[in-house]
This record gives C-alpha cells, sequence and structure tokens, in this order.
C-alpha cells in the first residue's frame, strides 16, 4: 500500500513509519497541515492517515479540502481528544475511520487493511461469502459449511458476515464492537472472546481445518489456509 | 406568574410589611384630623354654652327669676329651629321654664354633661339627641342649657366616612402597587433562575442576561456571569490537564504495550516466556482501560459531550445489552431475566448509556453466584423511565453505597477481582449527565441497582406525538 502520513509528533511520526515499512507499505510522512494537504490533492495514495491536531492546518480542515477536490482516497483519522463527540465531528467532515490515540500498532494495521479493501470490494456486491467450504448467503441470511446448514443467532450472523467480508484481514475487538454490536464503548470484561468462542464452536466443531482463529495479541481472522 | 408564587415571595411579603407601617402611619394622620376638626367643633360648643350658663347665672343674680324667664323666652323665640335647649326646673326639677318638657332623665357624665334625647314639641315632635350641660342657681333652681348635636354628628360622620374611604384607597393603592411592584422583581428574579437552570442542564456558554440599569439585579447579574466565566476557565483548566495527562501517558503505554505484543509475535510458542508476555500485555491493557476510563468520566463530567444527544430506545439498548452479556451469564449458569416492560426513549448519549448498561450488567453478573438469576428490568413510571438491574451478590453495605461511586473506591472483599474501580464512577457520570438519578437497594440477598430517568420537559415521546 501506498500511505500518506501527517502527523506533527515526530515519535509517533516514527512509531507508525517504522511499523508500516516493517510491513511492506510506501509511507510518505507530512510533519505539517499545509504540506500534507499538497501531497494529499497531489499523489495518489491507498490510504491517508491524518492526526487532528495539527499546526498550521488542523486535520479536519485537511479532510474537508480533499473531500472537496473529489479525492475519495480513505482516510483514517488520529486523535488524541478521544471522546464520542470528536469522532462524529471526524466522520462528518468526511474521513472513513476513527483511531483514538495512543493505539495498538496492530489495530492501525487491521484498520488500514479494511480501508483499502473497502474501495477494491465495493465494486463488487457480493451476495454470497465464502472461506474454504464455509459459505454466507445474504440474501436468504444463512450459513453452511461443507453443505451443512449452521443455525446461527442474529447476531452471531453479523459476527461471521463482517469476519467472512473481511476474510484473510485481522479484525480487533473494538472493530467488532463498532461494526457488529454498533456500540462505541469499553467492554469490561473479555465479552468479545465469548462471543466468539460460541461462534467457533459452530463453524468449527467437528471439522477437520479450523477457520477461525485467535491473532494473538491483536483480534481474529477468519481464512481459509490457516 | 402564579399566585401562590407570587404571594410565596419576599418582595411581597416586604411589601405587606410596607404596607401595615404605611397604613399605622396614615391611621395616626387621619387621626389627628379628626380630632383637629370634629372635637374642635365639639370643644367650641361646650365652650359656647359655658359662656351662656355663665351669663344667665349672671342675668338671674342681677333680674331675679322672671328676669331669667324672660331672657330664657326671649332666646328660645329667637331660636325656631331649636338647636338650642334650655330648661329651668325647681329644686325639685319640676320645669318651670324652656324648650323641653321634663328634666332628662340622663345621668350626669364625669365631666358634667349630659347626654340625652329629647322631643321637640314645636318641630312637629322629633326627637333629636342633645348634650347639656346642667348647673345650679342659688335659691337652689336647676337650670339647664345644651345643644342640638344633629349637626355635629353629621359633621362627624360626613369627616369619619371620608378618612374611611380615604384609609380603604390607601389600602387598595398599597396593595396593588406592591403586587405590581413583587411581580416586577419576580420577573427579574425568574430570568435569572431560568438562565441558572439551563447552565445546570448543562448549557454551559449561557449566561444571565443584563437589563443596562446597572441596578442591584443587573449587578447580581454581573456578579453571577463573572462567577461562570471563573468557572468555565477553571474547567477548561482542567479539561486540559486531564486532556494532557492522558496523552502523556497513555502514550508510552502504548508503545510499550506494541513492544510486547511484537516480542508476543517473534516468541516460539513452546517458550515459556509465552505466559508472561501474555499477562504483561494483559496489564497494559487494564492500565490502558483505566486511563481511558477516568477520561472518559473527566469529560462526562466536564459536561463537553452533550452535543451528541439524539432520541435513544431505552428497550433497544437494555435487548442488546442482554443480548451481548447473555453469553457471560451462561458461563456462569446465570439465568438473565429480561424484562422490557415499557418502550421508553429519551433524550441521551447512545454509547454512554450503552456503557452504563453494560457497567451495572457486568457487576451484578461478576458478583452473582453461580446458578444466580441476574434481574435486568426496564420499566415506566409515572412516565420516567428506569432501568433496574438486581443480583444476589453479596450487594453493597448500606453505609459503603455513596463510597463506591468515588473513583477507585472499592469494597475490600472486590479488591481481588478483576476491575479499575471506576466502573460505578462512570455510571454515576452518565447518569448525571442525562438528569438520572442512580439508586442502590436491598435484593435480600444481592444489589439492586437503578437508574432512573427524570423526564425531561420537552419529552421526546411527546415530540413524536406532534409529528
Amino acid at each position: 500500500m501506498r500511505l500518506l502520513l501527517i502527523e506533527d509528533d515526530p515519535e509517533v511520526a516514527n512509531y507508525i513509519n517504522k511499523g508500516l515499512s516493517e510491513g511492506g507499505h510506501t509511507v510518505d510522512t507530512a510533519n505539517d497541515g499545509k504540506t500534507g494537504l499538497l501531497l494529499a490533492t497531489t499523489e495518489d495514495y491507498d490510504v491517508m492517515i491524518i492526526d487532528r491536531m495539527l499546526p498550521g492546518l488542523d486535520g479536519l480542515t485537511i479532510v474537508k479540502s480533499v473531500r472537496a477536490a473529489n479525492i475519495p482516497t480513505p482516510i483514517l483519522i488520529l486523535s488524541a481528544l478521544g471522546e464520542v463527540d470528536d469522532r462524529v465531528q471526524g466522520l462528518k467532515a468526511g474521513a472513513d475511520d476513527y483511531l483514538i490515540k495512543p493505539f495498538a500498532f496492530s489495530e492501525l494495521d487491521a484498520r488500514l487493511e479494511v480501508l483499502q479493501r473497502r474501495v477494491t470490494s465495493a465494486l463488487s456486491v457480493e451476495t454470497r461469502l465464502k472461506v474454504g467450504d464455509l459459505e454466507l448467503d445474504q440474501l436468504s441470511r444463512s450459513a453452511s459449511r461443507a453443505g451443512k446448514p449452521i443455525e446461527l443467532q442474529p447476531r452471531e450472523y453479523r459476527l461471521l458476515e463482517y469476519l467472512m467480508r473481511h476474510a484473510g484481514q485481522v479484525v480487533t475487538r473494538t472493530m467488532l464492537l463498532e461494526h457488529v454490536w454498533d456500540y462505541h464503548f469499553d467492554p469490561q470484561t473479555n465479552v468479545i472472546d465469548v462471543h466468539i468462542s460460541r461462534l467457533r464452536s459452530k463453524i468449527d466443531k467437528g471439522y477437520d481445518k479450523p477457520l477461525l482463529r485467535t491473532v494473538r495479541g491483536a483480534g481474529y481472522m477468519i481464512n481459509e489456509n490457516s | 406568574m402564579k399566585t401562590a408564587e407570587l404571594l410565596a415571595s419576599s418582595s411581597f411579603r416586604l411589601s405587606l410589611v410596607y404596607m401595615v407601617l404605611f397604613a399605622g402611619s396614615v391611621l395616626l394622620l387621619l387621626g389627628f384630623i379628626y380630632w383637629a376638626t370634629v372635637g374642635f367643633m365639639a370643644r367650641q360648643t361646650d365652650a359656647t354654652i359655658e359662656a351662656e350658663i355663665t351669663g344667665l347665672a349672671e342675668q338671674y343674680r342681677e333680674g331675679g327669676l322672671g328676669s331669667l324667664i324672660n331672657i330664657l323666652q326671649d332666646r328660645i323665640e329667637r331660636d325656631p329651629d331649636s338647636s338650642s335647649v334650655y330648661l329651668l326646673a325647681s329644686p325639685s326639677f319640676k320645669p318651670l321654664a324652656g324648650n323641653i318638657d321634663s328634666w332628662p332623665d340622663a345621668k350626669t357624665g364625669s365631666d358634667g354633661w349630659l347626654t340625652f334625647a329629647f322631643k321637640d314639641t314645636r318641630a312637629g315632635g322629633r326627637v333629636f339627641q342633645a348634650r347639656a350641660r346642667p348647673f345650679v342657681l342659688t335659691g337652689g333652681l336647676h337650670l339647664l342649657v345644651g345643644r342640638d348635636t344633629r349637626e355635629l354628628s353629621a359633621t362627624q360622620q360626613l369627616i369619619i366616612r371620608a378618612l374611611a374611604w380615604g384609609m380603604g384607597l390607601t389600602l387598595a393603592l398599597a396593595l396593588a402597587g406592591s403586587i405590581v411592584m413583587s411581580r416586577s422583581m419576580l420577573k427579574r428574579i425568574e430570568r435569572i433562575n431560568l438562565a441558572s437552570r439551563e447552565i445546570m442542564a448543562g448549557d454551559l456558554q449561557r449566561r444571565i442576561d443584563t437589563m443596562g440599569t446597572n441596578d442591584e439585579f443587573d449587578q447580581l447579574a454581573v456578579n453571577l456571569n463573572a462567577m461562570l466565566d471563573e468557572i468555565a476557565r477553571l474547567m477548561a483548566g482542567i479539561r486540559h490537564v486531564t486532556d494532557n495527562i492522558a496523552h502523556d501517558l497513555r502514550t508510552p503505554l502504548t508503545r510499550l504495550r506494541t513492544r510486547l505484543e511484537q516480542l508476543y509475535a517473534d516468541l516460539d510458542e513452546e517458550s515459556p516466556n509465552v505466559t508472561r508476555v501474555e499477562q504483561s500485555i494483559a496489564d497494559a491493557d487494564q492500565l490502558l482501560a483505566t486511563f481511558g476510563a477516568l477520561l472518559r468520566i473527566a469529560r462526562i463530567e466536564a459536561g463537553g459531550v452533550r452535543a451528541n444527544f439524539e432520541t435513544v430506545d431505552l428497550a433497544a439498548l437494555a435487548q442488546d445489552a442482554a443480548e451481548l452479556y447473555g453469553v457471560v451469564a451462561e458461563e456462569k449458569r446465570i439465568e438473565l431475566d429480561v424484562r422490557l416492560e415499557a418502550k421508553p426513549h429519551v433524550q441521551g448519549d447512545r454509547d454512554l448509556l450503552f456503557q452504563a448498561i453494560i457497567n451495572l450488567l457486568d457487576n451484578a453478573i461478576k458478583y452473582s453466584p453461580q446458578s444466580g438469576r441476574v434481574l435486568l428490568q426496564l420499566a415506566e413510571h409515572d412516565s420516567s423511565p428506569a432501568i433496574t438491574i438486581a443480583d444476589q451478590g453479596p450487594g453493597i453495605p448500606f453505609a459503603e453505597r455513596d463510597r463506591v461511586l468515588e473513583r477507585f473506591y472499592r469494597l475490600d472483599r472486590s479488591r481481588s477481582e478483576h476491575g479499575s474501580g471506576l466502573g460505578l464512577s462512570l455510571v454515576a457520570a452518565v447518569a448525571r449527565m442525562h438528569n438520572a438519578k442512580l439508586e442502590f437497594g436491598d435484593n435480600h440477598p444481592g444489589l439492586i441497582a437503578e437508574l432512573n430517568f427524570k423526564r425531561s420537559e420537552q419529552a421526546p415521546h411527546l415530540a413524536l406525538h406532534c409529528l
């Protein structure tokens, strides 16, 4: 992926830069809003990562300008403020995702993957999702593995759908809370793990090849060749 | 403005006191006027009668009985409307001359005057009141000289009536004045009250209007506004500091976590360090969660997050919470009894309300014994929604029910449990933000936690009816 990072804090910039480069991405870094906006409007990127508070030009203004210039590149906003109203403002301005600083690198990585994939998969509207012999029919909202139907509760269906939509990508617990449960909150216990293990017992139990696996320290991934 | 409110106002009571004092002084003034007019007239008449008696006694001494009777007859002739009363009587009170038939029956007053009714034969036998003075002449003859009090009492009544009217009018005007005055005062105080309520309800930018008259109300408003500005400044300062602390402490913590994460990924799965690193990551997560919760509470208490208020379906929220935590309850074989008895909507922050329910539900499940029962109930009493979560755990001792809302306060027995000691503080902050009340009760055994929403004035369900 070719990424643009607009971040004034050299330490944070360095931290992100290092992690992303190690992951095989190309990163252009801008240390202030003006340079960042110039790069954002002239160069072509897969995803842009923009800090909310920048010297000179703040992050939201950059997002608005980029959108006003009809550039559809996915944008992820970083913010140290980290409360709900800031997130809403960011998304209203035209950003696609919002991450509160500080964040685990795995969280950023997972979100960038999803953002990039959103653009490519937006073109093909699939009604059937398939991972190995696990199939999900989005029209009848039913799932089956090796032709055998799987009974799913509505929430389990949404959970599986989200995982399968992002098959091969790491999905973090926060991403699941935001997209499957549609709430931004801090779960007091490992409640997501309990839901995952229930789902796992429905789709993987009794089959040789487990599809849903835990990515240590990061989240979950559904994948054919695990 | 309600009448009861007006009557209870201190400005009205003050004007009433003033009115009483005023009425007292008016009464005093009128009393003086009465004394100066009617009293003067009466004294004048008395003095005339005294002079007349002295004159008649003189006549009697000089001219004898015949001369006195002649003079009396002459005077009676010259007083055809008989405003004067004359009677000369023998020592045994037998009438000898005069314009009344007999010596009056009335007793002489202590001042030496008589007041009596008499029938005037010449004026068609009408009865009049008279005031007279008896006098004993030498030789034991009794002389009575008096005046008909008709005119005097008519004047007296006229003046009393005028004074009564004056008094009544004064009181009525004073009452009307005090109502008008208190009303305008109340109106201005009501404006200050209204603004204060709006500010307490979270509109922190609101200030109290001034009239530009620089009177004491304006000064009060200016002072209150200055106080509000100062509070706003301090709050902004606190917010700034907490933001900085959060940023400064959470950033290195996150780096620490990331390094641990990388270390974890590089570890050989057989390595004995796997568990240690796993635990370190869990600890880092716990610390981050605590800072996150602290920041959240600080922000909620600063009142800045009300911007996200929307109409929230509490039933849907409770349903989702029950669904999310149902699996956790099942793992402990706890029966989660969900009773949605109403479908209330409130104005609020959906995510924070969900967080509050989750925190209460999490506590209930955490402290419930295996195979216990947890109740999640949504009801509406007098159109104020209430969420009740009851468990069968150890409960919270009555004396500690307020303290558990403090940050980091934990009951002794729960210290060993996983948790930050911020869960209930957050619920309390969310409750305050939504004008709701968090109350604890006893479930015998167990805890009943209730979130009671006060129905706001602009109830969303009313708004929906209007659509």
